[in-house]
């Protein structure tokens, strides 16, 4: 048996599709969360050389993972829609960005608070932090870029490109960065230092990690609803929603 | 058009845009006098002293060219855009990626090449000694180039988008970041004796990967926007 | 358990501003962005063209 994915491919048959998938990743973000949060407060036990703080780790690790996933998704779709031309693909790529932005601006954030007490500053140009700074550049030139073009086929090509050029431009900043910063540094402080990380801190990065994952999903998809609804906006499948709804 | 060799057609592209860069040479003064601008401000912002100059020095002349050849690159396209040039080249029957490409050699040699060889004149005002001119020379010449390219992307993106300069820089400038660290590396390293080969060796790198990906990039961006 | 009262959990060993400022944040953004997405769907519903075609 063959299954039509194209039908689910058109905005119209994928806009009911979404808003029912919502609440079950927002469920699941919740509840990975709440779990999450207890590993982190009540099982991970204290750090013998960083006391309490290292316990930023639980939400500064997962939201660098998902700053960086979310880009090469968000370029995977924007790369699809500029080949197949297929809408939703696109619309999904612009739905990513500024959660993925959000996720790139706690991870700076995170990781400043962390290097205050650790470090003794507020920032260091480490590889990391420097290419997160950049990545949150490549996201705010993504949606101004976007927001700067009328056309909404136009902006999801040429957001496209710069999408799939960022991309392959992210490994390549990190290692010029971390090359750089070995030269000028010696060796750079690292975040993760200890030497066998505990198995509780591991579990409770991973299991915060999926629930931003699924965060990040829902809140995907509750913002592909909107930019859907204003696109199509002079269809008649929207209409009759209107009138439905009214 | 259709009856010309793919060699001709090149040249008459590239020929043409360095006619007209002829033409508009006070554009070209104004790129270098703003690189010279902006160089010599930092002194007069950082201070003088000569060890801290020779520190920044190389620094600050990438930055400065960096800068420089980012303002230069709204001229790019621009003309050919507003007077239908880039339609012609997109309908024409050579690939669009080799016509993109002979453009941005020509917007290179009218643009990148003058910032290159003005460089050593304001490495003087920075007091760096002849081996750092030298390597700072070389990796001028290796990395502005790779900026054409990565900027020829920018500037076909932004065609006749609303606030297109300033949105030029914010897509332009991250991806900047490895050929400023390599460049200026290559002058610190030389300084700092320990050799500027492997810098020049990555910039050349980068010039490669950038010969591959930019023009085509280029010529998406080109269809894109004149689609 | 790591904590022997509130107080102590709170105080997160000295470091609670830091502790607090980065699980705070965080939450504020997610809440923060779920509202603006509710809000812009909202808006984007309301903002459709009133369809009086087939009304009386």
């Amino acid at each position: 048996m063959t299954i039509n994915w194209f039908r689910y491919s058109s905005p119209a048959s994928f806009y009911p599709i979404a808003g029912r998938l919502i609440p079950w990743f927002f469920s699941a973000a919740a509840l990975l969360m709440l779990a999450g949060l207890y590993i982190s407060f009540f099982v991970a036990p204290t750090d013998a050389q960083q006391g309490e703080a290292y316990r930023i780790i639980f939400i500064h690790v997962p939201a660098a993972w998902m700053s960086m996933f979310i880009y090469i998704v968000m370029a995977a779709w924007a790369g699809i829609g500029l080949a197949f031309n297929t809408r939703l693909s696109s619309m999904v790529a612009s739905a990513l960005a500024p959660t993925g932005a959000m996720m790139t601006f706690i991870a700076l954030w995170t990781g400043s608070l962390w290097g205050k007490p650790m470090w003794g500053t507020w920032w260091v140009w480490d590889a990391r932090l420097t290419s997160e700074l950049i990545l949150l550049f490549l996201y705010f030139g993504f949606m101004s870029l976007q927001a700067a073009i009328d056309d909404p086929r136009r902006a999801d090509k040429a957001g496209a490109v710069i999408a799939l050029v960022g991309v392959i431009n992210v490994p390549i900043i990190y290692f010029s960065v971390k090359w750089w910063n070995t030269l000028h540094q010696g060796a750079s402080v690292s975040l993760m230092q200890s030497p066998t990380m505990a198995k509780p801190m591991l579990i409770g990065m991973l299991v915060m990690a999926l629930a931003f994952w699924m965060y990040s999903i829902a809140a995907m998809l509750m913002r592909l609803r909107a930019i859907i609804i204003e696109r199509e906006r002079n269809s008649d499948w929207v209409k009759a929603l209107k009138e439905r709804q009214s | 058009m259709n009856d010309l060799s793919l060699t001709a057609a090149l040249w008459t592209v590239g020929s043409r845009d360095l006619l007209a860069a002829m033409r508009h040479r006070a554009d070209l003064l104004t790129t270098l006098i703003f690189f010279a601008l902006v160089a010599s401000l930092f002194p007069l912002g950082v201070g003088s002293e000569t060890a801290l100059l020779r520190l920044m020095g190389p620094g600050v002349v990438w930055v400065a060219a960096l800068l420089a050849s980012m303002l230069a690159l709204t001229r790019l396209f621009a003309s050919d855009y507003g007077d239908g040039t880039l339609e012609q080249l997109a309908l024409s029957p050579h690939p669009l990626t080799l016509l993109v490409l002979a453009k941005i050699g020509a917007h290179w040699l009218a643009s990148g090449l003058p910032l290159v060889i003005i460089a050593p004149l304001l490495g003087l005002q920075f007091d760096l000694n002849a081996d750092a001119q030298l390597v700072l020379l070389a990796s001028l010449l290796l990395g502005t180039p790779t900026l054409s390219l990565i900027g020829a992307v920018g500037a076909a993106l932004t065609l006749g988008v609303r606030g297109g300069g300033a949105l030029l820089s914010l897509l332009v400038l991250p991806l900047y970041v490895p050929v400023l660290i390599f460049g200026a590396g290559a002058v610190e390293a030389s300084a700092a004796g320990l050799g500027a080969g492997a810098h020049l060796s990555l910039l050349g790198a980068l010039l490669l990967v950038a010969l591959v990906f930019a023009p085509w990039a280029t010529a998406v961006s080109v269809r894109i926007a004149v689609e | 358990m790591n904590w022997g009262s509130a107080g102590e959990f709170f105080a997160m060993g000295g470091y609670a501003a830091f502790v607090w400022g980065s699980f705070g944040v965080t939450a504020a953004c997610i809440v923060v962005e779920i509202i603006v997405l509710k809000a812009r769907h909202r808006a984007a519903v309301r903002a459709l063209p009133a369809n009086s075609a087939g009304q009386p």
